[in-house]
Formats: structure tokens, sequence, C-alpha cells
């Protein structure tokens, strides 16, 4: 391989400055998502039905069309309606949004999938829908939709690497173009996939680790 | 209504589209007394009752709970209007509520389930909820269980802290929906014996139950309903003794071809 590991080694400022960015996008990007898919599940829960269609539209344009191009809207057609971002913010929205639209569903699935009794047997001792969604739902869900939303974690992480066309400086743009100046393209791609998978290896691991703390109290034998 | 009910349903219907399953329900219930919902599948007992938990809101007619109108109040132009969230609230803190499919939940302890409710409903410490709801745990015999979670119990035992959850909120009436039909038959004895000693201890009690040897012996009044209308109201001697209405005499036949002749 010409990709010797001196010459990784004389980049590895760079590319832990890459990896940086592509982590920084993704847990950023992830926990937005999360929370904007959090809000966008209640409200068409909860929310009056004009709401629930409203964002129900929104969720199927964001399923039904690629990142790629949802991207290259956002940081080139941006600013034709006065939204100019930066390319890492630019990113970090439109990671936000495409992932809400997933985890969306994966809550609303995870709502849905709790006992309907369980909820019933809250409203008759007297708590409020506040307290029946913060005590009874979000523990009982999360333990269920758990496996989706670690699997939906991975699928942005590798996301982060479209982020690239707009030329945010996360791993695939900076490899790409160590790959470009040294004429190793598939010493680069290999080393960035390896990157990835790295990565994806450590998220998945911690999921597991959560789901079995948090399912201990549903498998329990006394 | 006399002082001394409970709760006083009058001209009740509840309608699921262009179903109709209750058709003018009056039933009046006296505190202190065990009332015994019984009827064939699809008869409306469990939507009645439902309706008194409010987890139903019934389509016509009203329900009255201790004086205080559940839900919706009658106008004096005949029309209902529906009371403020703060006075529905009230009217249903009076009743506990019993599930056939106990519907604890999964994620909490039985000390937990016991005492969620006085933490975030009735605003009490940690410590006193934890104690209040060991007392009530104790009383339904299951203290030794407290560290439990739903899933390492019994199913009768699981109806039990479902029992105690109920009554660690200290309701006026209690209201059991088939409490014992989705247990096995040597699970219910336990349940059954946790209501009996609740009935003699002068609880209010609205049962909707298959257990017609339990409606006989401990109702103080049984309701028999068919098609969505109270067919039968009385003492256990004048509903279930002879001479029977025809109807529930068809219907006491499918218990006795189980093998259940236990009655009167």
């Amino acid at each position: 391989m010409r990709l010797d590991l001196g010459l990784i080694a004389s980049l590895a400022p760079e590319l832990a400055q890459a990896l940086g960015v592509t982590v920084l996008t993704w847990l950023g990007g992830a926990l937005a998502a999360v929370l904007l898919g959090f809000v966008v599940a209640l409200a068409r829960r909860y929310g009056p039905r004009m709401l629930d269609a409203v964002l129900g539209a929104g969720v199927e344009v964001v399923r039904g069309t690629p990142f790629l191009i949802q991207l290259f809207l956002l940081y080139y057609g941006g600013p034709f309606v006065g939204l100019a971002l930066d390319p890492v913010p630019a990113g970090l929205f439109g990671l936000a949004i495409y992932g809400a639209a997933y985890f969306s569903e994966i809550f609303r699935a995870g709502f849905e999938a709790v006992p309907p009794g369980h909820v019933e047997a809250a409203e008759c001792l007297g708590l409020t829908r506040a307290q029946t969604v913060r005590r009874i739902l979000v523990p009982e869900m999360t333990m269920l939709v758990l496996p989706p939303a670690v699997n939906m974690v991975i699928v942005l992480l590798k996301e982060t690497a479209v982020l690239s066309i707009i030329t945010v400086p996360e791993l695939t743009f900076q490899i790409s173009a160590i790959g470009s100046a040294n004429y190793a393209f598939v010493e680069s791609l290999f080393l960035l996939a390896c990157f990835y998978w790295v990565l994806v290896e450590a998220c998945s691991r911690l999921g597991r680790t959560a789901e079995a703390r948090l399912s201990r109290f549903r498998f329990a034998h006394a | 209504m006399t002082t001394t009910d409970a709760i006083s349903v009058r001209g009740l219907s509840k309608r699921f589209g262009a179903v109709e399953v209750l058709h003018g329900i009056d039933l009046d219930i006296a505190a202190g007394e065990v009332t015994c919902l019984i009827g064939p599948s699809g008869s409306g007992k469990s939507t009645l009752l439902r309706c008194i938990a409010f987890l139903e809101e019934a389509s016509a007619g009203t329900i009255v709970v201790n004086g205080q109108p559940l839900g919706f109040e009658q106008q004096a132009d005949g029309t209902r209007t529906r009371l403020p969230a703060q006075r529905i609230r009230a009217a249903r803190a009076q009743i506990g509520m019993c599930f056939q499919q106990f519907n604890l939940w999964p994620h909490m302890t039985a000390l937990g389930n016991v005492g969620e409710a006085l933490k975030t409903v009735r605003r009490m410490s940690r410590a006193d909820a934890d104690a209040k709801a060991m007392a009530q745990l104790r009383k339904v015999g299951l203290e030794a269980r407290a560290g439990h979670y739903p899933s390492q119990l019994s199913g009768g035992q699981q109806q039990r802290v479902a029992i105690a959850r109920a009554l660690a909120l200290e309701p006026k009436i209690m209201l059991f929906d088939e409490p014992t039909s989705s247990l096995d038959p040597e699970l219910t004895g336990e349940v059954l014996n946790v209501m009996r000693a609740l009935a003699a201890d002068g609880m209010t009690m609205v049962v909707v139950s298959h257990e017609i040897g339990f409606a006989a012996s401990v109702g103080s009044k049984i309701a028999f309903l068919d098609h969505g209308r109270l067919l039968l109201q009385g003492s256990p001697q004048q509903v279930f003794g002879k001479p029977r209405h025809a109807r529930l005499d068809q219907f006491l036949d499918t218990y006795l071809d189980r093998g259940a002749a236990m009655l009167v």
C-alpha cells in the first residue's frame, strides 16, 4: 500500500481533527434529532389533528428523499430563502432534521407499543398527562425503542460522510483530500472505512450495554 | 338518589360509532355495599364500569359520585355540559380501579407501583410514600415481595399489588373489572380473599365478575345486564332465588354446564 504508516503518522493531527469534526457533528446532530423527534412524536400523539397531519407530511417528505439532496438544497438553496448557513451548522441542522423524521417514527411506534391499560391505570390514579408521559410512557418505551434508536444513531454516523459535499471538514472530506493529493484512493478509502467501523462498533456496544441494563426488570426472574 | 348512595347512574347510554352498547342504565350503588355486575360477554357490564371510572365517556346520561357529578353535569334544559378538568379529577379521586390485566407498570417494583401516585399525585415524600405503600402491601399479604418487579410475581400477586396500588390513595369506592378472569383457577382464591376482606371493612365496591359464587356470597346487590340493558337488580336472594328470570336462568346454565353448581 502506498499510504504508508509514516504518511499516516505525519497526518495524524489532521486526521484527529477530522475525526473530531465527524464525532461532534454526529453526536450533536443525533442528540438534536432525538430531541426533535421526541417532540414531534409527542405533538403528533397529543396535539390537534391538524398538527399531526402537517408533521406527518413533513416526516414523509424527509423520509422520501435522499439525505444528499436535502443537504444540497439546505446548503446551496438555503441562501435563496434567507437561510445562509456555514458548512458545519448546515450539516448539524440537516442531520437533525433528517434524523428527527426517523426518530419521531421510532418514538411514535414506541408510544403505541405501551399497553393502553398502563396509561389508563395512571389516569385512574390521577396522574396528569405530563406525569404519565414522564413516569410511565417514556421509561416503558425506552427499552422498546432502544434497538431501533441505536440503529438510527449508527445510520446518522454514516450519513455524516455526506456532509463532505458541503465541505464540512470531517473524515470523508479530509481523507478524500489526502487520497487525492497522494494518488492513494483505495488506501485512503480503506482507512476511512476502518474509522467508521470502529465508531459504529463502539456505538453498538454501548447500545447493547444500555439495553442489558434497561431490560433487567423485564426479563428478571426471582 | 338517597344520602347513602355512593354512586347514582341515570339514563346512561354509550355508543361506539353506530353500536349502542348501553341503553339508558339507571343504577344506584349504596355506600358500604358490594354491587356485582354480571351478564354474558358483550352485555355492556365492563363498559358500564369503565364509564363509572370515567375511562369511557358516556354518550348520554349522568353519573353522580358521592354528590359530585362525574365528568358531565345535567343542565336545567336537559343538556349535558362537560365539567372542567379540575372537577373531573376531584370526582375521580374518590374512585379506585382494578383491571383484568392488572396493568402494573413493568419498570417499577411492587413498592414502586403502589407508591407512585402517592409521590406524583399526593406529593408525598419518598420516605412517607414508601412507608404507606409498604403498609398497603402488608394488607394484601405481599410485604415480602415489595422489591419484586411485576415480571417476578404470579398473576394473583400482581392483582393484589394492583389492588394495593388503588387502595393507597384511599378511595371511597373500588371498581373491579373482571379481577380474576386472567388468573389460573388456583390463583383466583387469593384475590377473592383480599376482596372479601375489603368488603368486610365496609368498602363500597362495584365488581364486574364471572365469579357467580363470589357475587352470590359477597354481593349485597346483583345487577344483571343483557344486551346493554339492566335486566334485573336486587339482593342475591331476589335475583338468584326461584322463580328466576328466564334470561338469567339461561345465563346461569352456562355456569352449571361447567360444573360450578354452587348457587342458591
